[in-house]
C-alpha cells in the first residue's frame, strides 16, 4: 500500500501534504476505487440506520403480490414482477436520495474532490444496487408460498440475476435522477415511465396474451427480458429465451452504466449543479 | 496562486458576471465583498470547478479550472455557504467519506482527521451523527471537511453563516493561522463588513463587475475625509437645498442622506444651523467599507 509514514512531519505538525506528493504517493486504482468503497459503504450506512425502509420497500409489493396472486389464483405467475417491482422500488428509494443530496449539498462536495465523476456514479450505483439486490432477495424468500421451491443448484444464479436486474434498475434511476432539481419530477417519470414500463413487461400478463403496439412495447422493453429471465430461473412461464434475456439484461446494465458515468462527467454552465 | 482574467458568465441573457480580472498571492486572505446577486456565487462556483465559465480564464495554482479541473480539485479545499453534510452519518464518518474522495486512506487520513478535529473543537463530538448538531457545530463540520486534504487553496463562500460572534472570531483566528503558518491561499465571500476589514485585500463587486480592489485601508481612502448621514423626512429635497448652499454632492440611501465631507464636524454645525428643524438625527463616521461601496455603486451591500 503506498501511504505516508506515520513519522512524516507533515501528519505531526499539520501542516500542509504537498498534493503532488500525495498525488504520487496514492497509487491510481486506490484512487479510483476509495470513492467507490467509501459512497457504496455510505449507502448502506444510511439504510441500516432507517430500516424502516426496508419494510416499506418489501411490504408493499409483497401486499400486491399476494391481492392479485391469490385473487386470480395464481401467485407463480406474479412472482417474479412482484420480486422486480421491490427491487424497482428500492432502486427508485435509492436514487431520489441523490436529488436530496443536491438539495443538501452532499452531492456538491464530492463534485469538488479530485474523485472521478465515473467513480462516484458507480459507488453510488453499486451502493444502490446493493441495497436493491437485498430488498430482493428478501422478498425471493417468499418463493416457497408461490410453490416455487428454491433448489440449491438455481440458487446462485437466481441471486446473480436478481442483482443484476438491481443493478440494471439503479441505473436507470440514476440516469433519470442525476440532472432533477425536485423529487416531485422524479415521482412523475416514476409514474409515467417506470411504472408502466414494468406493467407492460411480462409481470402482469404473459407476452404471448398481449394486444397490438403493447405486445410491440413489450418486446422492446429491456425489463421484459428480465423479468423472463428470473421466471426461467424460478421454473415459471417465460417468454424470451434465458440466453437473449440473460444479454439483453446486461447489455442494458451496462449501457446505462456508460450513460451513468457520460453524465456524471458533463461540465455544467448553469446554475443547477 | 489565483489568477482570473477577464471572466464573464451569463445565464441566458443575464449577465451575471462581466470581465472580472484579479489575481491573489499566495498566502494571502482575499475577501470578495458583494451584496445578493452581486456575482459572488457565480464567480465561486466558477473558482471551484462547478461550473464553466462563458468566456475569460480563471487558473488556481496554475491549473485552468475549466481545462484541469482534477487538479484544481487536488489543490483546492471548499466550505460552502449551504450545507455539505451528510446529516446521517456522524461528524468522524463525514470526514472520512471526505477523506476518502480526496484520496487519502490509513493512518494518513486518521491523523489528519484527529488535527482538523482537535482544531475545531468537534474532537468529543466526533461520533455524533450530524443531523443532532446544532447549526454552529455543523458549520464546524463544514470547515473541517475543507481543511482535512491540507489544501493550498481555501474557497470559503460565507462560511461564517450561522457562526455566532464567539465561533466566528475563533473561525478567524485559525483562518489567519492556516495563512501564517502554512502559507494556506484564503478566498473568501462575505457580506460581512468586520470581516471583510480583516482580509489582506478586497474585491468588491456589484451587479457581476469589480467596482473596487485594493486593501481595506486603500479602499477607505478612496473616499476623502468623512461620511456625515442625516435622517430627515424628505430626503431628497433637502439633500438638493444643501448642495444649492454649500457646494457639496449629497445622495439618498437607503432613506437617508449622505455626504462626503472633509473636516465633517465643521460641516455638522453648519448644516444644522442652516435648516433648523428640518433634521431629525446626524451621524459622523469615518468611511467604512459600507460607505465605499456606496460611494462606489450608489447602492448598500445589505
Amino acid at each position: 500500500m503506498n501511504r505516508l509514514t506515520a513519522t512524516e512531519p507533515s501528519e505531526l505538525t499539520g501542516k500542509r501534504l504537498e498534493p503532488g506528493t500525495r498525488a504520487r504517493l496514492i497509487g491510481r486504482a486506490n484512487a479510483f476505487w476509495l470513492p467507490v468503497v467509501t459512497l457504496w459503504h455510505r449507502e448502506l450506512v444510511r439504510f441500516w440506520r432507517q430500516k424502516s425502509r426496508v419494510l416499506g420497500v418489501v411490504a408493499s409489493p409483497l401486499v400486491f403480490w399476494l391481492l392479485i396472486g391469490y385473487g386470480s389464483g395464481d401467485l407463480g405467475r406474479f412472482f417474479a414482477g412482484a420480486l422486480v417491482l421491490t427491487v424497482l422500488f428500492s432502486a427508485i428509494f435509492s436514487t431520489i436520495s441523490i436529488i436530496e443530496d443536491r438539495r443538501e449539498g452532499f452531492l456538491l462536495s464530492m463534485m469538488v474532490s479530485p474523485a472521478s465523476r465515473v467513480s462516484i456514479a458507480l459507488g453510488k450505483i453499486l451502493g444502490a444496487s446493493t441495497l436493491a439486490w437485498i430488498q430482493g432477495l428478501i422478498f425471493l424468500a417468499f418463493a416457497p408460498l408461490a410453490g416455487v421451491h428454491l433448489s440449491s443448484p438455481d440458487l446462485l444464479p437466481l441471486v446473480l440475476v436478481v442483482f443484476l436486474v438491481s443493478f440494471t434498475l439503479t441505473g436507470l434511476g440514476f440516469v433519470i435522477a442525476w440532472r432533477m432539481n425536485s423529487t416531485q419530477g422524479f415521482h412523475a417519470v416514476m409514474n409515467l415511465l417506470l411504472v408502466p414500463m414494468w406493467m407492460v413487461s411480462g409481470s402482469l400478463f404473459p407476452m404471448s396474451t398481449a394486444h397490438g403496439w403493447v405486445r410491440a412495447l413489450m418486446w422492446i422493453n429491456p425489463l421484459t427480458y428480465s423479468i423472463a429471465a428470473l421466471n426461467h430461473l424460478l421454473h415459471l412461464d417465460s417468454g424470451p429465451r434465458l440466453s437473449l434475456s440473460l444479454a439483453v439484461t446486461c447489455s442494458f446494465g451496462l449501457l446505462l452504466l456508460i450513460l451513468s458515468g457520460a453524465l456524471a462527467n458533463q461540465k455544467t454552465t448553469h446554475s443547477s449543479a | 496562486m489565483i489568477a482570473v482574467e477577464a471572466l464573464s458568465h451569463r445565464y441566458g441573457s443575464r449577465v451575471a458576471l462581466s470581465d472580472v480580472t484579479f489575481h491573489v498571492d499566495e498566502g494571502a486572505i482575499f475577501g470578495i465583498l458583494a451584496p445578493n446577486g452581486g456575482g459572488k456565487s457565480t464567480l465561486f462556483r466558477i473558482l471551484s470547478t462547478m461550473m464553466a465559465p462563458s468566456s475569460g480564464t480563471a487558473r488556481i495554482a496554475g491549473f485552468d479550472v475549466t481545462r484541469d479541473p482534477a487538479e484544481v480539485r487536488r489543490r483546492i479545499g471548499v466550505v460552502f455557504q449551504t450545507q455539505s453534510l451528510d446529516k446521517a452519518l456522524t461528524v468522524a464518518e463525514n470526514l472520512r467519506a471526505q477523506g476518502h474522495l480526496h484520496g487519502l486512506s490509513g493512518s494518513t487520513l486518521s491523523s489528519r482527521m484527529e488535527h482538523v478535529m482537535a482544531r475545531l473543537g468537534l474532537l468529543d463530538r466526533r461520533n455524533d451523527l450530524v443531523e443532532t448538531l446544532s447549526g454552529g457545530m455543523r458549520r464546524r463540520v463544514e470547515i473541517a471537511k475543507g481543511l482535512l486534504h491540507s489544501p493550498l487553496v481555501l474557497l470559503m463562500d460565507e462560511a461564517s453563516t450561522g457562526l455566532d460572534p464567539r465561533a466566528r472570531l475563533e473561525l478567524w483566528q485559525y483562518v489567519e493561522e492556516l495563512r501564517d503558518r502554512e502559507r494556506v491561499t484564503i478566498l473568501l465571500t462575505t457580506h460581512i463588513l468586520d470581516e471583510a476589514d480583516r482580509c489582506d485585500r478586497l474585491l468588491l463587486l456589484h451587479q457581476g463587475k469589480i467596482v473596487a480592489q485594493g486593501t481595506p485601508a486603500e479602499l477607505r481612502s478612496r473616499i476623502g475625509g468623512d461620511v456625515v448621514i442625516l435622517d430627515v423626512s424628505d430626503p431628497a429635497a433637502l439633500g438638493q437645498k444643501i448642495e444649492a448652499r454649500f457646494g457639496v454632492r449629497t445622495s439618498v440611501v437607503d432613506q437617508v442622506l449622505r455626504i462626503e465631507i472633509q473636516n465633517g464636524h465643521r460641516f455638522i454645525t453648519e448644516v444644522v444651523e442652516a435648516f433648523p428643524g428640518a433634521i431629525d438625527s446626524v451621524r459622523l463616521q469615518k468611511p467604512s467599507l459600507e460607505d465605499v461601496f456606496v460611494h462606489e455603486t450608489g447602492a448598500l451591500i445589505e
